[in-house]
């Protein structure tokens, strides 16, 4: 099949080749977020940035199920949670290298999905996302009565010395800065292959159109907990790195749901089903949390939550397919203002 | 221990809280029914009601049974606004449009109010139903009694006005077919800020009752909410009668899970109870609509 038709989301006019955004943009953005650290030295934008990437790879991840599959999960804490509670049980009570706890968490968090999925695959919008609140919130539950895993009171990891076998890093960040900045070139990879591949195609055929999906012979069930398995790996992964970057776990900020809400938040707002939507949505939402953090009140105030739940109503009305569809919209039209001025000489 | 009275004291507080979930489910379930769209704001609804009543007391010194009808009021406008601005601009957007839009209102105002009000519980101290009865040797706050009362003397007046008056009955032709009824004269916009407006409304009545007795605090409308969502699903989507048994059910499901295996867990058989409902009898017990 030609790739013509693959300029994603074009909205409406022609896009023929509008800005080469993979050829030249991505690397140089690439290349000046290698350089950041170095650029900007303060603990406090080294940690901004982790956010922005943990929170994108988290966005990636949802969208993957979410975006292309079209299954709006509102329940990814479960994921994110298992992952950071399988490697720091492995760790604390196991001694197991955070590592394999990764991959652990990982694994952990696709069998989960899987059981989660399979039921709830079978029911159709408001009933899947309240299905999804609902188990997550039975996790949730869960993990807050389990006094093996520390009950409400949580986890503290062991503070080992430093280095990149124990995944942990004392006296600066970068090293955490490439690690998770690694993570969400590697989801961000995945989709993009997906995006172009049959599985992509198979995933929004089902978005789009179950029945008719189905009607050509797509098996909807299993595409679902294929994109869902996909999705919770590396939500659990995401889980573990959290767990390693905090060092201290609880239900509270790993199975919360707020934090569900926050990682379907943010590739909606940058726009679901685009491979760069999640990537623009954290790239916005985490810094005007941090910001609004600082300036406007102190912790535990809420505002900037506040500002998404205004900001997502805005987006559901006035575009509902996120602000990558502006993006994209404008560049079209820039194409076409450069195609006149072309024309003119 | 485990005695008969004690299995009766634990049912009793089942029904009487059951009954408070089921009047949070029937706006739920009217708006649901209505225009097939899950309002994911409910709870903060509820949470809403119960500030306005808190701060009516703080400020004005009126007791909750005295702004009931404010809150009623209030409740009603917020939700004839809410579908105004907020839901009427998404009717023709895709679903998960829908869904985000009264997510994000969820958000908002749930972070709203934790921001103006910040996270504290407040209890209102001195409410004028306050105390408790003894009623065939088993024991009932008032509060929870009238609260029980009350709520279920507005799911009734909910269901005398959907079949018995005219605008009701232009409320049901609505859930019916939407384009028939538009055939008939029945403006559905009309019908819809109704349901709105009304599914609000009676989240304030159970605002004001719950605030005699109930803490109050910017995630409140949460675990009412998912019993609300648990006791819809039950109840059969768009079902008034429905809503009510499922709202008891859940209730006594709920204490006796908290009596015979452990109060943490008591959450925990009401979504299980959503899940085999959803996934056995999608139609729910009374499904009507």
């Amino acid at each position: 099949m030609a790739d013509t038709t693959l300029t994603e989301g074009a909205a409406g006019a022609p896009a023929r080749k509008p800005f080469p955004l993979a050829g030249v943009a991505v690397p140089l953005l690439a290349l000046a977020l290698l350089a950041y650290p170095f650029v900007f030295r303060l603990p406090f934008q080294h940690n901004l940035m982790i956010l922005v990437f943990l929170y994108a790879s988290l966005g990636q991840a949802w969208n993957i199920l979410g975006g292309y599959a079209g299954q709006s999960s509102l329940g990814h804490a479960a994921f994110f949670g298992v992952g950071a509670y399988a490697s720091s049980l492995l760790l604390v009570k196991f001694g197991i290298v955070p590592w394999v706890g990764m991959l652990a968490g990982g694994l952990v968090a696709v069998a989960l999905s899987l059981l989660i999925g399979y039921p709830s695959f079978r029911l159709k919008g408001h009933y899947f996302v309240i299905a999804t609140i609902v188990l997550a919130e039975i996790i949730y539950i869960l993990f807050t009565n389990w006094p093996f895993a520390g009950g409400a009171e949580g986890l503290f990891l062991p503070l080992l010395p430093e280095g990149v076998v124990n995944f942990e890093f004392h006296s600066s960040k970068i090293p955490y800065y490439y690690i998770i900045f690694a993570i969400l070139a590697v989801v961000t990879t995945v989709v993009f292959f997906v995006e172009r591949s049959k599985l992509g195609f198979y995933f929004r055929a089902i978005r789009e159109d179950p029945d008719a999906a189905r009607s050509l012979g797509i098996d909807i069930t299993r595409y679902k907990l294929i994109a869902m398995a996909l999705s919770a790996f590396f939500t659990g992964v995401c889980g573990t790195f959290y767990a390693q970057f905090v060092l201290f776990i609880e239900p509270n900020n790993s199975l919360n749901f707020m934090l569900s809400v926050l990682i379907m938040l943010i590739p909606v707002f940058g726009g679901s089903g685009t491979l760069w939507g999640p990537i623009l949505g954290a790239f916005i939402l985490i810094p005007l949390s941090e910001f609004t953090r600082v300036y406007l009140s102190g912790a535990g105030r809420a505002i900037d939550l506040t500002l998404y739940g205004l900001l997502i109503m805005l987006v559901a009305i006035f575009e509902p397919r996120g602000l990558w569809a502006v993006v994209t919209r404008f560049r079209s039209r820039e194409t076409l203002k450069w195609r006149f001025w072309k024309s003119q000489v | 221990m485990l005695d008969g009275t004690i299995i009766a004291q634990t049912l009793l507080s089942g029904v009487l809280i059951g009954f408070i979930y089921a009047l949070v489910a029937v706006g739920l379930t009217l708006i649901y029914g209505v225009m097939d769209i899950v309002n994911f704001a409910h709870g903060e609804f509820l949470m809403l009601s119960m500030y306005v009543v808190f701060w009516l007391y703080a400020l004005a010194g009126l007791d909750p049974m005295v702004s009931l009808p404010i809150s009623v009021a209030v409740m009603f406008v917020v939700g004839v606004v809410t579908h105004k601005l907020v839901v009427r601009p998404v009717l023709r957007a895709p679903m998960s449009a829908q869904i985000f839009v009264t997510f994000g209102l969820m958000v908002f105002m749930r972070n709203g109010a934790q921001f103006l009000w910040s996270p504290n519980y407040r209890l209102i101290q001195t409410p004028l139903v306050a105390g408790r009865l003894e009623l065939f040797g088993l024991f009932v706050g008032k509060p929870q009694l009238v609260a029980a009362l009350g709520a279920l003397i507005t799911t009734g007046l909910v269901f005398w006005f959907l079949k018995r008056t005219e605008t009701g009955r232009t409320l049901q032709a609505v859930a019916e077919d939407q384009d028939a009824a538009a055939l008939m004269g029945i403006n559905p916009d009309r019908t819809f800020m109704l349901a709105w407006g009304i599914g609000a409304a009676c989240v304030g009545v159970a605002g004001a009752l719950l605030a005699n007795y109930y803490y109050i605090f910017p995630t409140v409308g949460n675990t009412f909410v998912l019993m609300a969502f648990v006791a819809v699903a039950l109840g059969g989507f768009g079902s008034v009668p429905g809503a009510l048994l499922a709202g008891v059910i859940i209730g006594v499901v709920e204490v006796l899970t908290g009596l015979f295996i452990s109060p943490a867990f008591k959450n925990i058989t009401a979504y299980v109870l959503y899940m085999v409902v959803v996934l056995v009898r999608p139609r729910g017990l009374l499904g009507e609509w």
